[in-house]
């Protein structure tokens, strides 16, 4: 840290913002997205600006880049410093599809995004995307450019890049696919990044990865960094400065360490507290000592075969699983992307069928039924009692069906309620869940992510299920909301006497919510045990190299990027 | 990829035979058969019919023999390039192909390639300037192009030109070009007349590709990485045309597959209004009349351009998306 306070030497400022409004133009008038925001980029150092969706981060960062159609730059200057030549270029009251800022955006500033998957186009190779802008602001042709961008791809540790340039995104693993967009950013050599949450939709392992990876081409290059995010961790490991954001105000900006010491506002505290909250919970008393099983896997296997590409070799998706989930216990499947939880919780919903092992359930009535074969589903008793919570609060709601046809279509299905009991019954799950009864006749679209979910468990809770299966249910919401969103699973689990199968890939999460937590890793189950045991005492080494990449939201405790801040 | 197309052309000719099991099917419905139809005709108008004739019909067609020795004369007969003879025009079926066939699909793919040229600019301008005066008045034309039925645009374009312009937009050709043989004259003349039906033919359907390009274009601008190609510096009408506008094309180059057969069976009223001589006044007559064999080949033959036109469709599909190009190669 010391290097860095050596480095707040005003000549070093590349870009100052001050003064900044943004409006969002609407039938009503103007509606605020950003209102005087100032702050500065220096070069080598890392920007965070934290808050939760809706704060306004990502339209400060657009705003840098005067790309906020179809908002409105109200007011305020952004001044691009040319630090060789002196000379600033004042970039807010530019046209935005002029020659000038056009010239500044890719060369000068380059920006990336959350969704790397969604943000390359998924029609052209890398190579032709990234070629692109350095044939736009090099002076370079079709040749140089294929090997400027084959070294932009080798910068950013991608392996091969001879080969990889001529790939397609989807080709691209997430983690790849966000070093390709690094590579593309960083391939004019600009003298600022733009980070708009770049790890959130990767996994804790990947995410350590691409942080490291940016913080020593930050250091390397000496690049200003702008790195938009809402989880405290991440500042903690990677910030030279903090601006938290609220409402589109800027409510506090300082260096990382006074702001995670010595915060000044309510916010910057709540906040802080939110992320020590998770991280530091004690073990929580389990409420039952139950330890019979209501769902029971052994030894399940799954492979999926290959297609044709790799003949003869398929994905092992499930590997010899054994768990168990007990009567009112919570139990966490935590793992990376592709490590077979999700497709563990679809054999249990009857989606797919092992090709060996076994998996049972205990219906409320006592009879145990076999979950490995699709004919048990058939008489929707399982269903009735087994109930899911899937990830995508956006994705799992049909758009255009009403809150009450989405709560009230498994009791509808089911024969159990309808017309105006059905109406009450779905105004008091609304009820249960911290939404007002009279939402149900909205859309939707009408409700932030947060709500969404609640609608989802609402759902979930209609049939008075026994158990539920929560598929990364919190891994899309904010810091705050994600605990609220636990604190109604936590006190439903009480209430209904669920059972839980929580599916997560954010170690912190497991660790505040989950009774017992099984890790998984190539299909495979490789440890179990009590969630404070993995958390603090892991024995395998994969589940220390998953619980070391958990950032730690204090900045003197950093460990993931501390290996290339030498310099 | 060969292996691919070779696959594909081997389940269109297995298409092909199970649509001929259906058009012959058809033709077989109505009671008794085009002979007695025939004769009922001939008869009805006063003329009589020599038995021999007669024989010689029934035995050629194998009309007394039972239905499946008569399905398999018919596609030996088709196989062998013989698509029957027309009775009412009284020429063979082939006959009828040759004079109309070349006429037919000019008119008809000139008609589609002037959609796509003005669908994709006005769809285009649509989505990017969504709400603006010139979105709305094109939705508007559109909305107009699509209710008002192609025969009635065509009645109203031939009584203002003739009312106004004087001149006749009905065929193809001058009365003095029309059995000619091709020179440039007769293209000059050919050309005079082909725009109206052109205009007409495409007016319509142009309308209906219009609301599908906005439609699909309106989804794919808000995508993230329209925002990662502007980020990069590009002007914003090349970010448009090389990102959103190509993804947005997909479901547009599938519908290539049926745009032939659909244009052709769908023209039949313009086509009689203004006199063309295509094919679908033809299928029209045809299947009005029950001059099957006719009635059969037309359909047999708008089948096979379905096929064909969907093998395009799919291997345009895997030029211009490399996720369905590599797709398919793992299908395979």
């Amino acid at each position: 840290m010391t290097e860095n306070t050596q480095m707040n030497d005003a000549n070093d400022t590349v870009l100052e913002v001050r003064g900044l409004s943004v409006d969002f133009p609407s039938r009503h008038g103007a509606v605020p997205a950003i209102q005087n925001v100032s702050f500065d980029l220096r070069l080598g150092q890392t920007t965070c600006f934290v808050g939760e969706s809706g704060s306004g981060k990502s339209v400060t960062a657009r705003a840098v880049m005067n790309i906020v159609e179809p908002a409105v730059i109200r007011s305020g200057a952004i001044n691009l410093v040319d630090l060789k030549a002196g000379q600033k270029l004042e970039l807010a009251g530019l046209d935005p599809d002029g020659v000038e800022i056009r010239a500044v955006r890719g060369a000068r500033i380059a920006m990336i995004f959350q969704e790397p998957m969604s943000s390359l186009s998924p029609v052209h190779t890398i190579g032709e995307q990234i070629i692109e802008a350095i044939l736009l602001h090099q002076d370079v042709d079709a040749a140089e450019a294929r090997d400027i961008a084959i070294e932009a791809l080798r910068d950013v540790k991608i392996s091969d890049p001879e080969l990889a340039v001529d790939k397609y995104p989807f080709e691209y693993s997430g983690g790849m696919r966000q070093r390709a967009m690094i590579a593309m950013a960083l391939g004019c050599k600009p003298d600022i990044l733009i980070a708009d949450e770049p790890t959130t939709a990767l996994d804790v392992t990947t995410q350590a990865e691409i942080l490291r990876l940016l913080r020593g081409l930050q250091e390397s290059r000496r690049m200003a960094m702008m790195f938009i995010t809402h989880d405290m961790g991440v500042v903690a490991e990677i910030a030279d400065q903090v601006v938290v954001m609220l409402h589109g105000n800027v409510v506090e900006s300082g260096d990382v360490d006074s702001l995670f010491y010595a915060p000044k506002h309510a916010y910057t505290k709540k906040l802080l507290k939110a992320a020590l909250g998770l991280n530091h919970a004690a073990a929580r008393s389990r409420t039952s000592e139950d330890t019979e099983a209501l769902i029971q896997t052994r030894n399940l296997s799954l492979t999926f075969s290959g297609g044709s590409r790799k003949k003869g070799a398929g994905i092992k998706a499930l590997d010899q699983v054994s768990v168990d989930l007990h009567r009112g216990e919570i139990l966490g499947i935590v793992g990376e992307s592709g490590s077979g939880k999700t497709t563990l919780a679809r054999v249990l919903m009857g989606r797919f069928q092992p090709q060996s092992g076994e998996a049972t359930y205990k219906t409320r009535a006592g009879k145990t039924v076999d979950l490995t074969n699709a004919a048990s589903f058939r008489d929707r008793q399982v269903y009735r009692e087994l109930r899911m919570i899937f990830q995508d609060p956006y994705g799992s709601l049909n758009p255009r069906m009403t809150i009450e046809q989405i709560i009230g279509e498994p009791l509808l299905v089911n024969g159990i309620a309808k017309g105006e009991a059905l109406r009450k019954r779905v105004g008091a799950l609304l009820e249960r869940v911290g939404l007002p009864a009279s939402m149900m006749e909205r859309y939707p679209h009408a409700f932030s992510g947060g709500q969404r979910q609640r609608i989802g468990i609402a759902r979930a809770i209609a049939l008075e299920p026994q158990v539920i299966i929560a598929d990364e249910a919190t891994s899309a919401l904010d810091g705050s909301i994600r605990a609220q969103i636990l604190d109604l699973l936590l006190d439903l689990r009480d209430e209904l006497g669920l059972s839980i199968l929580f599916i997560a890939h954010d170690i912190g999460v497991v660790r505040y919510f989950c009774d017992r937590v099984a890790v998984m890793h190539k299909g495979q189950v490789v440890e179990t045990g009590t969630a404070i045991q993995i958390c603090d005492d892991p024995q395998e080494p994969y589940t220390q190299r998953l619980i070391s990449a958990v950032p730690v939201p204090d900045p003197r405790k950093r460990h993931l990027t501390t290996a290339t801040a030498t310099r | 990829m060969w292996a691919y197309i070779v696959r594909r052309i081997i389940t269109m000719i297995l298409t092909l035979l199970a649509l001929s099991v259906v058009v012959f099917i058809v033709i077989q419905l109505p009671p008794g058969d085009f002979v007695t139809s025939y004769i009922a005709s001939l008869s009805a108008s006063g003329e009589t019919v020599d038995q021999e004739t007669i024989a010689i019909l029934r035995e050629r067609y194998k009309l007394d023999s039972p239905v499946l020795v008569q399905y398999l004369s018919w596609l030996m007969q088709l196989l062998q390039g013989n698509l029957g003879y027309s009775f009412e025009l009284q020429k063979s079926v082939s006959e009828i192909f040759s004079q109309r066939i070349g006429i037919s699909l000019a008119v008809e793919l000139t008609a589609v390639v002037f959609m796509w040229a003005i669908a994709v600019p006005i769809g285009v301008y649509s989505a990017v300037n969504q709400y603006s005066l010139g979105d709305y008045a094109f939705t508007i034309l559109g909305f107009l192009g699509l209710a008002i039925p192609n025969f009635l645009f065509a009645l109203v374009l031939m009584y203002v030109c003739y009312n106004w312009f004087g001149i006749t937009i009905t065929g193809l050709f001058s009365t003095e070009f029309m059995n000619e043989r091709w020179s440039v004259a007769r293209f000059l003349d050919f050309a005079s007349h082909v725009w109206a039906p052109i205009l007409v033919i495409s007016t319509a359907g142009a309308a209906q590709l219009v609301r599908v390009l906005r439609a699909n274009l309106l989804d794919e601008l808000n995508k993230p990485y329209v925002l990662t190609a502007r980020a990069k510096g590009l002007p914003k009408r090349r970010v448009i045309w090389r990102y959103p506008v190509r993804v947005a094309m997909n479901p547009l180059i599938s519908t290539v597959g049926w745009v032939l057969p659909t244009v052709i069976s769908s023209s039949f009223v313009t086509a009689i209004v203004l006199n063309l001589p295509t094919l679908s006044p033809i299928l029209l007559r045809s299947l009005l009349s029950q001059d099957m064999y006719l009635a059969g080949a037309l359909i047999l033959f708008m089948g096979v351009l379905t096929l064909v036109g969907t093998l395009i469709s799919d291997l345009l599909l895997a030029w211009i998306d490399p996720r369905i190009r590599l797709g398919m190669v793992g299908a395979k």
